[in-house]
């Protein structure tokens, strides 16, 4: 019993830590703690991810529930550092719209919580749980600014469609669980050895399509637009990013862990997902003029790219989609600390023609939004190139070449649109109207993920080695 | 006749189905999403607990028990959102959740 504590410890303290802060905030000076209760959960969020960091081995706690191994450790770290870095950026607009309740910061805890127990469920009932705890969090945070008519329709969107992808999700728990007569994910990997039962095959398929909503790859796509637009932008930026992590990571759990047994079932699902979401998120993002619309379907074009990965159904795919995740992530923080500085008259501006001539204004930060845009579209020798690299030659070696040439040309089409947004910035015709304003955070976070950018071609920052130990403890 | 495990999947599957087209087809009111949101998951507990008295086994009896109180909390969110939201439009109409088109 104490082991298996031990074992959850990061995510236990967190829990406490979300606990302790709601009720210091409730009984003392409610908004006005904002300010601190960001800046202490980032640095908790922090702290934990360098103690996960420094953890060895792998165990399990609670019967099989709960698996801490490299794999977890490697989305936990990535999760809980990009949510404390989108609670960071998002402070200044939070507090100039009048949205920094203290409840952010404490439901952004929650939804990490979640997540952290999504990436190590063993069980189908912790994977639910913990897909749970992240879902309810996340649909308050979207209809956050509850005065607003766009945020609480996001809100309403996301949580209707969100309540159908758990319901597609339990279906399919509940087949897997009748036919193979476990939730274990242990349990079901010798279930699924020999002559496997149809209705494991279904459960399999409806759970995947589940799964497919909360990392919005296509056809199970269409509420990421409009609620990417509609939410504020730092709920955004976090939509963006850490639940994108978690889900796919938990994908990669459930294939591995509980049906690693038979990739040939599941592979070709995952392959079909990857290629529709690659040229949904490249052709449909063509004539989008916001450019939070345009990053909805920026990240979906880039999930096709993760499951690309995951669709190999090789150890060495498990690795480039941890890769191209971790590279996913940093772009996108880069990119939305420079949207979330956007404004015109103090109010917040997503049109994409206001950047008209932006640099000649702001040379600097035109520069970096450059890089960023150019590593988003996989121009080497930015960081994004690597990711694709990766997960194409993962493609290449598992004998899905096609899925290879499907990749380079929605890549080759999505470059139309990344492209557009820095042609505006410097060669648009009229001149352009917006500000962007930084505060210290964000102008770190714009120019220190430009650099990174350019920068880890060197050596990823030692990301590789790190990415195979993770893949490695999760295929064996 | 014999009410065996079929009847019971069956049943389950008709419901589910039906939630999906009552939340897919639905063009009124949205707390009729959220009924057909219920009746999802009302689905998925039938098969869980066929399941689990067929073979037996508990857990899939105690699932069930997961699932009935995260079903509550999901749908107490989705009323607090709802009445946010009819704050702000002044009406749940499905259709006249429009300002974002998508």
């Amino acid at each position: 019993m104490t082991q298996d504590l031990i074992t959850i410890l990061p995510e236990l303290l967190l829990a406490l830590y979300a606990m302790a802060a709601l009720m210091l905030a409730v009984y003392t000076s409610k908004d006005g703690l904002t300010g601190l209760l960001t800046w202490t959960t980032a640095g908790v969020m922090l702290a934990l991810a360098v103690v996960i960091a420094l953890r060895e081995g792998s165990s399990t706690a609670f019967g099989g529930l709960f698996t801490e191994d490299a794999f977890g450790r490697f989305a936990k770290v990535t999760i809980l550092v990009s949510a404390a870095a989108v609670l960071l950026i998002s402070q200044r607009f939070m507090a100039k719209r009048g949205i920094a309740r203290f409840e952010y910061p404490v439901l952004i805890t929650l939804s990490v919580v979640g997540m952290m127990a999504m990436v190590s469920a063993g069980d189908l009932m912790a994977l639910y749980m913990g897909l749970e705890l992240q879902s309810l969090a996340l649909y308050v945070v979207a209809s956050i600014q509850r005065d607003s008519l766009r945020s609480t329709e996001a809100g309403l969107k996301y949580f209707v469609l969100g309540a159908l992808s758990s319901g597609l999700l339990l279906y399919g728990a509940s087949l897997v669980y009748g036919y193979a007569g476990t939730t274990l994910f242990s349990g079901i990997t010798t279930a699924v050895q020999g002559d496997m039962p149809v209705g494991l095959v279904f459960g399999l398929v409806f759970m995947l399509s589940g799964l497919a909503f909360k990392i919005s790859a296509a056809p199970f796509h269409m509420w990421t637009p409009d609620v990417y637009e509609g939410a504020p932008t730092p709920v955004t930026a976090f939509f963006a990013t850490a639940p994108k992590v978690a889900a796919m990571a938990l994908i990669a759990r459930l294939t591995w862990d509980a049906f690693g047994g038979i990739p040939g079932q599941w592979a070709q699902v995952l392959a079909a997902l990857s290629v529709v979401s690659m040229f949904v998120g490249a052709i449909a993002a063509i004539g989008q003029k916001d450019i939070k619309r345009l990053m909805a379907y920026s990240s979906i074009a880039h999930m096709g790219f993760a499951l690309m990965g995951l669709a190999a159904g090789t150890a060495y795919g498990v690795q480039a989609m941890l890769i191209y995740m971790a590279i996913y992530v940093t772009m996108n923080i880069g990119t939305f600390a420079f949207i979330l500085s956007l404004e015109k008259a103090g109010q917040p501006v997503t049109d994409l023609t206001s950047l008209n001539q932006f640099a000649k204004r702001e040379p600097l930060k035109a520069l970096a939004v450059l890089v960023l845009m150019f590593s988003l579209a996989g121009v080497p020798p930015m960081l994004g190139f690597f990711g694709k690299f990766y997960v194409l030659k993962a493609a290449v070696d598992a004998g899905m070449t096609w899925l290879a040439v499907a990749g380079v040309v929605a890549s080759v089409i999505g470059a139309f649109y990344y492209l557009r947004v820095v042609f505006y910035m410097y060669f648009g015709t009229t001149e352009g109207d917006v500000e962007s304003r930084t505060s210290p955070v964000e102008w770190l976070a714009l120019i220190g993920v430009a650099a990174v950018v350019l920068l880890a071609v060197v050596n990823l920052f030692g990301l590789e080695p790190v990415a195979l130990a993770a893949a490695q403890s999760l295929v064996g | 006749m014999n009410i065996g495990l079929e009847h019971y999947l069956a049943v389950a599957a008709a419901l589910f189905v039906i939630g999906i087209f009552g939340i897919f087809l639905n063009r009124k009111n949205v707390i009729v999403i959220l009924m057909s949101i219920e009746l999802m998951l009302l689905a998925v507990n039938i098969n869980l607990v066929a399941f689990s008295s067929l073979s037996g086994d508990l857990v899939g009896q105690i699932f069930t028990m997961l699932i009935l109180t995260v079903a509550a909390a999901e749908a107490a969110i989705g009323l607090a959102i709802l009445v946010v939201f009819f704050r702000n439009r002044g009406t749940i109409e499905v259709e006249d959740a429009n300002v974002m088109k998508g």
